[in-house]
Order: structure tokens, then C-alpha cells, then sequence
């Protein structure tokens, strides 16, 4: 469902007026249901290779084509509203990083997926609450502002978003890094679930131990050397 | 009418001088849309606009999709609120073409309407929330009055239909209904922009345009609009074009975004991408230049 060919990222820093290289050109491919763990050093461009298939950055070379269910697109170079549309339906991102808007709850904050794709408000605030439930965010928060949690009750609530609806590929940026031992056990057993279930996942973890079992490859990012730069 | 709040184009820029980006550092040129198969609801093309001497305006398009937020950012002057003036058939341009793909309108120039065929269009199918309430609305009438204004205007005439109409499109923008016979002149800053929200909601309109909706609120209050703002677009599914120099509400809002700077567009993408990977120098500047 997913081949990445050549694909590549090179930053241009205007009031540098330099190239900053991010991760040299990279090829692999995945399946439904299959695992990729993104492996390499710091500033590998473990994280930039996530962004770029999100296209949260725009890739400079290369391709990354994805099977849609309403066809194939090319992620690096597919139109922006075709992105967005892969968003609400099929792709989805956690990162180590909580950007909840403003007053707005926990719950509703995880609710907000299942809302965007129709579903009632009870239904969708109820399976949030399992989620929440399960990844052990205390109930007492449930209704309070994340923007005020601790870094890993955010991750948690991070986590329960990306979870709550999962899309068919989903990207994984250190979701585990503020994690305690148990939470991190409850999200390795629910992506074990959401694997068998079809979803095809590509995670960069700082400790890769806890999903070794569920790894179909390895994408192994070498550093990239700095005389790239123009 | 006169472009009190733009500048010349053609005044010297105050920061730093920017460059034209010597190359761009992710493809330049995107395909055009596979997946989606609906046409976008609202399609501007070429627009020009010139104020005497000023270009405000030169060689910009637009286009938005049902239920998207497109978000327009840039600095005074830029020329974003010259282009939402066009949009809300306020102002014509010196060049250009504006279709709404709207039951009787498809394929239709808006531009080319007569006054009358165009005002009839911004009542129905257009809202609109300015940043000063002063502009949006009438601050002696009553708030529930200056939103069943808006239904007066396509003839409803039954005192019934016109308050329960008032009290539905008040609820929905989370407007307080005890003060909805309070007039707009005794409520702070926040309520007079739910009063305009409401107003511009009442017909249902497709298309919202907002210009700084938030922009002298207080940090808690703008939240708050944010708040209604984006469960309203989540329910409603209206195409929302959001005019902000503020990058933190377009972040919360938008889901793509247009990079304005001395009358033409100078980068557009989605608005992640141009928040932490922007390819023009500007948008870069603009970028960095957050707090």
C-alpha cells in the first residue's frame, strides 16, 4: 500500500542562504497490517522522514506512493487538498508533541476525530473515555485542559486521539518517550490489535524493545555528512 | 467605497529586504486532485484590484472546498482584506472572475451580476464577521434584531419566525439569550462578535468569510470564539475563509492556507507545512517572526 522510492528532504534556510540535508534518498515499502521501525542515529532524520509522508514537510526528491481506496497518489507531490482528505479518512500522526486548541477538554480533544467522521456525540465521547480509560489517564482530568498536563498524561492524550479511530496508516514519532512502564504496555497491546486489524504502521521509538514483536522491517536512516550542503 | 486600511503596495518594506527564494527546497508544483472528485464550491481566478495608483490586489486565485477552512495570512497591506472584500461581492474588481458552485449559480461570474442579482447572493449564500463589530453591525437595535435583520431582508414578516429564528442562530454561535434584546453598544467585545457571527449564520450561508474574527479579544474570550467557530464549521460544513495575521488562530482553524504579501500570493499550502517547513523567504520570515 505504501513504496517509497528516492524519497528525500533538503531544507533551503533563506537567511542562512544554505541547504541543510535532512535524510538521504530512502526506499522501502509496506503492506496492509505490516510494521516499519524507522532506526538511525539523532538527527538521522528519523522524525523529517514521518513528516515528509505526512507532508507536514514537502519532500525535494523521490516519491512515496500510496494506495487510496479511491486510487494511488504520490504523497510527496499529490495536490494539497488530497492531503487533507487523507487526513480526515486515512492517515493519521502522533508525535511526542500535544497541540490541543485552547479550552477545549481531554475527552472532547480525543472525541474530535470521531466527531469529524460523523459519529454521534455519545458515542464518540463514550469510546474516547474507553480509550482514555485504557491508556490510564486519570478520569479526574478527563474534563480538565490538556495544555495543563504533565509531558506524559499530554502523551497519553496524544496517543488516545491518534488511537480512538484508527486510520489505515499510521505514523508513530517517539509516542512512547514520557510513557510510564504500564502505559507503555497498554499501547504496544493496542497496536498489536489495530495491526491485525489491517493498519499499516511506520514508528520511530526511542525504545524500540517494548514493539520489537510487532516490526515486519527495519528502515535503517544513515547520518547524513554535512558537506551535502550547497 | 475606499481602501482605508491598505496600504500602497508600493510602500518601502520596513524589515529586513527579502529575497525571492533561489531555489525551493520541496517540489515546486503539486499534481491536481485525484482523490477529490467534488469541484471546489468556491473558485476566484485572477483577481486584480486597484485603489488609483495602489495595486492592492494583482493576479490572485482562490479556491475552497466544502467544509474547508482556507486561512489568509499576511501583513497589513497585504492585500487579505481587499481579497475578502471581493469575495463578499462588496467591492468589484478590475479583473477577474468569482464562481460559487451554488443550486441556479453554477458557472456563473459573480462579478458580471447586476446589483441587484449580486446583493441578492451576498444575502443568501454569503456571511460575514469583520473584525470591528462596528462595521458588521448596528450597535443601537437590539442584538436579537440585528440578526432576524437578516431574514427581513428575504421577506420573512411573522414576529414568531423572525425571534425564533434570532434565538437559534444566537444559540448556535453560544451567544448568552437573556441579553438577546440587549443592543450590541452594552456588550463587550467577545458577545458583539457572537451578535455578528449569529447575524452572518442566520440565512445559512455556504460561505463564511472572517476577517480577524479574534483579533482585540481577550486571550480567554478568542478561545472561546475559536471554539464555536470550529464546532460550527464541524456541523455545519460551510466553506470558512479566515483573514488573520494571527498565526496561532489559523493553526487552530485553517486547514489550508494562502501567504499574502504586497497584493499577490506568495506561497500556499497546508497549514502545517507552511507553519514548519515554509519554502518562500517571506512565509520563512513571517514564520520566525512568532512569538
Amino acid at each position: 500500500m505504501l513504496h517509497v522510492e528516492r524519497l528525500t528532504k533538503t531544507f533551503h534556510v533563506d537567511h542562512l542562504g544554505r541547504d541543510i540535508p535532512a535524510f538521504a534518498p530512502i526506499d522501502f515499502q509496506l503492506a496492509p497490517g505490516q510494521f516499519a521501525l524507522i532506526s538511525g542515529a539523532n538527527g538521522a532524520g528519523k522524525s523529517s522522514l514521518l513528516r515528509c509522508l505526512y507532508r507536514t514537510y514537502k519532500p525535494s526528491g523521490g516519491s512515496a506512493h500510496y494506495a487510496a481506496h479511491a486510487g494511488t497518489i504520490d504523497l510527496a507531490t499529490a495536490a494539497d487538498v488530497d492531503i487533507a482528505l487523507l487526513r480526515r479518512e486515512e492517515l493519521s500522526f502522533v508525535t511526542q508533541f500535544l497541540r490541543s486548541r485552547p479550552r477545549v477538554s481531554a475527552l472532547e480533544w480525543v472525541a474530535e476525530p470521531l466527531l469529524n467522521a460523523g459519529h454521534a456525540w455519545d458515542a464518540a465521547v463514550e469510546s474516547a473515555g474507553t480509550m482514555l480509560d485504557a491508556l490510564g489517564l486519570k478520569r479526574a482530568l478527563w474534563s480538565a485542559y490538556p495544555s495543563t498536563f504533565s509531558g506524559g498524561e499530554q502523551q497519553k492524550v496524544n496517543l488516545a486521539r491518534a488511537l480512538v479511530y484508527p486510520r489505515r496508516l499510521l505514523l508513530l514519532d517517539e509516542p512512547t518517550a514520557s510513557l510510564d512502564a504500564a502505559a507503555r504496555a497498554s499501547l504496544a497491546e493496542r497496536l498489536a490489535a489495530i495491526k491485525d486489524a489491517g493498519v499499516a504502521m511506520i514508528g520511530v521509538f526511542h525504545y524500540p524493545q517494548e514493539v520489537m514483536h510487532l516490526v515486519d522491517h527495519e528502515v535503517r536512516l544513515e547520518g547524513m555528512t554535512n558537506d551535502v550542503a550547497a | 467605497m475606499t481602501a482605508t486600511s491598505n496600504r500602497p503596495s508600493s510602500s518601502p518594506d520596513k524589515g529586513v529586504p527579502v529575497s525571492q527564494p533561489a531555489r525551493t527546497h520541496g517540489y515546486a508544483s503539486l499534481q491536481p486532485p485525484v482523490l477529490t472528485t467534488r469541484s471546489p464550491l468556491l473558485v476566484a481566478s485572477g483577481l486584480v484590484k486597484r485603489y488609483g495608483r495602489v495595486t492592492a490586489v494583482e493576479g490572485v486565485e482562490v479556491d475552497a472546498y466544502e467544509g474547508e477552512v482556507l486561512g489568509i495570512v499576511g501583513e497589513s497591506g497585504s492585500g487579505k482584506s481587499t481579497v475578502l472584500r471581493l469575495l463578499n461581492l462588496q467591492e468589484s474588481p478590475d479583473a477577474g472572475t468569482y464562481t460559487l458552485d451554488l443550486p441556479g449559480l453554477a458557472g456563473q461570474d459573480l462579478f458580471a451580476l447586476d446589483r441587484f442579482a449580486r446583493r441578492d447572493v451576498q444575502t443568501r449564500s454569503i456571511g460575514v464577521v469583520y473584525q470591528n463589530p462596528y462595521l458588521g453591525l448596528r450597535m443601537r437595535f437590539t442584538s436579537s434584531g440585528n440578526v432576524a435583520e437578516r431574514l427581513l431582508i428575504t421577506g420573512e414578516r411573522s414576529y414568531a419566525a423572525l425571534r425564533a429564528a434570532a434565538r437559534e442562530s444566537l444559540a448556535a454561535s453560544e451567544f448568552p439569550l437573556d441579553r438577546m434584546d440587549d443592543p450590541p453598544r452594552l456588550l463587550s467585545g467577545g458577545m458583539q462578535q457572537r451578535v455578528q457571527l449569529a447575524k452572518a449564520l442566520a440565512l445559512k450561508p455556504r460561505l463564511l468569510l472572517l476577517d480577524e474574527p479574534t483579533t482585540g479579544l481577550d486571550v480567554s474570550v478568542q478561545a472561546l470564539v475559536l471554539d464555536t467557530l470550529k464546532r460550527l464549521q464541524r456541523e455545519r460544513s460551510m466553506t470558512i475563509v479566515l483573514v488573520s495575521h494571527d498565526l496561532g488562530v489559523i493553526r487552530a482553524l485553517a486547514d489550508r492556507v494562502l501567504v499574502m504579501r504586497n497584493g499577490r500570493v506568495v506561497e500556499r499550502g497546508l497549514t502545517d507545512q507552511i507553519l514548519e517547513d515554509p519554502q518562500h523567504a517571506y512565509t520563512q520570515q513571517l514564520v520566525h517572526a512568532r512569538l
